[in-house]
């Protein structure tokens, strides 16, 4: 009689909500009915598992304290499959997180001054310390979901301490294709190097390295497409492509139809025993600009714009190790990481655009590199050391060579980190650093910093 | 002219049939490839796949399996696994959603019959009537660590074979036929464990994590106090005292801890509070006896009623 009345129920409960349904087409009632077949078998999956779950309970029970009737009411009630659980980001509302961060930064050189001998980088490039004192550092509003069964969408959008918002990333990216095949669209970090995909709150300094600030704008984002490959072997061998409009240094927002911008990468990575894991890679960088305003020196040491035209190719060579015993970061780990990168700058450099207005020829080949270790020690506390170095090279300014500046000076820094981790929600780091990225002047700085995350879950790439 | 359409004709049948014996016989040989978040769910599969299957298992026993990283290696195993098994309420979510996305593969993203979440099929307890991450690693969903209570693998192995089935349909006898044996073995088991258990009902004990408490659930052992403080947040000195202080009123019979887990914190309560700590094998590779899912329990109840043998 129960079980009469409970499957009918079952079938009114499945039929009530498709007998409203106006189903016009063949195609219509055939997709209905491929609905109803799955809704089907999951009730079944169901009842099966059920019946299974009293079976369990009464097996379970020796005599004396066997199964009461309502330990198997309670059984009989378990929940139906969720898939709330299973797929986090998958509900109707994007999952949302919030990054909030703050800095205290002492530094005994005046910041806005700050430079890299050498290396001449637009007006408004993100180089430095930042701001003296107490201030808002990157708040990040992260937002991600599934948008339908064949694409995922996300957003960051970043309140930066002077009141200015600006979209980080905001892409679809596809789920379905398959075979190891993926494609971004939108506005998104390059994949290339290591740290150049990662957001800033997880960096493990609290800045990025100056060869990143030097060569890449500190970070290279970009709007345009991204197709990546997987290869299908048990060794990581990860391809991708990148088309963009290149609209930040090295590239400059250009008027063209065409890419800006290129990029291509190559990953591979695997463990050694249960406690290593690595990841190298090779990527390069190609971005055009015209008319890039930039700040450098002139043959007296004065400080003079030129107009660079022409194209940008930066390779990053990227080699990361970690180490957990038996493969459990919780307790004690350490994680070793450098990147290499070489620019080549070819093109038109115009010097003084405003007065002189001399064009010449221009090529430049400038690299840097860094190495950086991060150990964790106990649980909570970790402690880093990172050391850089970059090379201005001697470039080429063709008829316009006696009225630049030339330096063999190579910017380096050494900085000290300590973080203390609460929970893997929230970090308090204090850094030291040694910055001698001008020639003949040392930065000494010392910065105290919060990191703290709020809402959904997110979920770190290696 | 003719000659040519006789033959075709006579061949095209058998050449039809090459066809589909050869498209219906390559699957066979490719067995079902299932990637495993953790070692118990590898080891059901083991069971319920027999050689179907080609199993591999993303973490170890000595792992903890809320903080795994998405290495460069899981995300090549997610890129060509037909079947990901996982314990899902949110217990992989620091690192799980990384390797769907980034492997490219569009069998195993979480709505897809390739995408198998176990705590979905069982009723989870600890469910928080509020969420609040002052509260510590809370899961929205419930306790994630529903494999310390035989009842609930019973549960997901029932819903695996038939998951098995499902992305393995030429296979689909071979497998219930292995899921009704492992039924039957382990029902058996069921009633072994728990008879060797009963001297375990009611008994007070101290946890390290909140790990355990579907198999206090299945056992009817009672938690009368946790280690750490909040649910992800080391043991601090203060508040093993307080657990100390608060045992002196209501005395435990023991301390358990999982095998991925720091033991000191435990041997620290084992030696004030004069009670045994337990190394609870927690998965399958917990312990030299963990090799199975059978041995798992063999051990998790030979050692907890070993540790009730001992008088404070």
């Amino acid at each position: 009689m129960h079980k009469s009345l409970w499957r009918a129920g079952c079938a009114l409960a499945l039929t009530a909500p498709w007998a409203v349904a106006h189903a016009d087409t063949a195609s219509d009632i055939a997709a209905l009915r491929k609905e109803m077949e799955t809704l089907r078998s999951s009730y079944e999956e169901r009842l099966q598992s059920l019946e299974q779950r009293l079976k369990a309970a009464e097996a379970g029970a020796p005599a004396g304290w066997g199964a009461t009737p309502a330990a198997a009411t309670a059984a009989a009630a378990a929940p139906p499959p969720t898939t709330t659980a299973a797929a986090p980001g998958g509900g109707f509302n994007p999952s949302i997180s919030l990054i909030l961060s703050g800095l205290y930064g002492r530094t005994s050189q005046d910041p806005s001054r700050y430079a890299i001998t050498g290396f001449a980088l637009p007006p408004d490039a993100e180089i430095g310390p930042g701001q003296r004192g107490f201030s808002l550092s990157e708040s990040e509003l992260g937002f991600a979901a599934s948008i339908d069964p064949w694409w995922r969408g996300a957003a960051n959008i970043s309140v930066n301490g002077d009141n200015s918002v600006s979209v980080e990333e905001a892409y679809v990216q596809t789920t379905a294709l398959g075979n190891g095949l993926s494609v971004k669209a939108g506005r998104f970090f390059s994949n290339v190097g290591y740290l150049n995909p990662q957001h800033s709150h997880t960096w493990d300094f609290v800045d990025n390295p100056l060869a990143y600030q030097a060569m890449l704008g500190t970070q290279y984002g970009d709007d345009g497409l991204q197709l990546t490959w997987l290869a299908p072997t048990d060794q990581f061998i990860e391809l991708g492509m990148e088309l963009g409009r290149g609209r930040s240094y090295p590239g400059g927002d250009n008027n063209r139809n065409g890419a800006g911008r290129v990029a291509l990468t190559a990953h591979t990575g695997g463990d050694i025993g249960t406690s290593h894991s690595w990841r190298a890679g090779l990527s390069m960088l190609t971005a055009k600009a015209s008319d890039q305003e930039l700040l450098g020196t002139d043959a007296a040491g004065a400080p003079v714009t030129s107009a660079f035209s022409g194209s940008t190719r930066v390779w990053v060579a990227d080699a990361i190790w970690k180490w957990a015993p038996n493969g459990n970061a919780t307790r004690t780990n350490f994680k070793l990481q450098a990147e290499y990168l070489r620019s080549t700058r070819s093109g038109d450099l115009v010097f003084d655009p405003a007065v002189v207005a001399a064009s010449s020829a221009y090529r430049a080949v400038q690299s840097g590199w860094y190495v950086q270790g991060v150990y964790q020690f106990m649980p909570r506390w970790r402690v880093g050391l990172r050391t850089e170095r970059l090379d201005a090279g001697t470039p080429d300014y063709g008829t316009n060579a006696g009225r630049y500046g030339l330096t063999d000076y190579a910017p380096n820094k050494t900085s000290l980190m300590l973080d203390f981790n609460a929970s893997e929600f929230s970090r308090i780091r204090l850094q030291i650093a040694r910055d001698r990225a001008r020639e003949g002047v040392t930065d000494n700085q010392l910065f105290l910093q919060y990191q703290m995350s709020l809402g959904a879950h997110g979920a770190h790439s290696y | 002219m003719r000659m040519i359409s006789y033959l075709s004709l006579k061949r095209a049948p058998m050449l039809a049939l090459a066809m589909a014996a050869f498209t219906l016989a390559a699957p066979a040989h490719a067995a079902l490839r299932v990637l495993a978040c953790e070692p118990e769910w590898g080891a059901l599969a083991q069971e319920l796949g027999g050689d179907l299957v080609d199993v591999t298992v993303a973490t170890s026993a000595l792992q903890d399996p809320h903080q795994i990283q998405a290495k460069p290696s899981l995300i090549a195993r997610a890129r060509n696994a037909d079947l990901v098994v996982c314990t899902g309420a949110e217990l992989e979510i620091g690192w799980l959603p990384v390797l769907l996305q980034q492997s490219g593969n569009a069998k195993v993203q979480g709505g897809q019959p390739g995408n198998f979440a176990a705590a979905d099929y069982v009723l989870k307890l600890d469910v928080p009537t509020q969420l609040d991450r002052a509260q510590g690693d809370v899961h929205a969903a419930g306790n994630p660590h529903i494999q310390t209570d035989p009842r609930n693998i019973a549960l997901v192995a029932t819903a695996l074979g038939a998951r098995l089935q499902q992305v393995d349909p030429s296979h689909a006898a071979d497998y219930a036929k292995r899921q009704a044996d492992f039924t039957q073995r382990w029902q058996q088991a069921i009633a072994r464990w728990s008879t060797q258990a009963a001297p375990l009902r009611g008994l007070p004990v101290v946890s390290q994590h909140k790990a355990f408490v579907y198999l206090y659930d299945w056992l009817g052992l009672k938690e009368v106090a946790v280690l750490e403080p909040k649910p992800g947040v080391e043991p601090t000195a203060s508040h093993l005292q307080s657990v100390l202080a608060a045992l002196k009123g209501t005395p435990a019979r023991m301390v358990l801890y999982s095998a991925y887990q720091d033991s000191r914190p435990s041997d620290w309560l084992s030696k004030n509070a004069g009670i045994p700590a337990v190394k609870v094998p927690f998965t399958v590779g917990g312990s030299d006896a963990a090799k199975d899912l059978f041995g798992l329990f063999d051990d998790t109840v030979t050692r907890l009623v070993a540790a009730a043998g001992t008088r404070p």
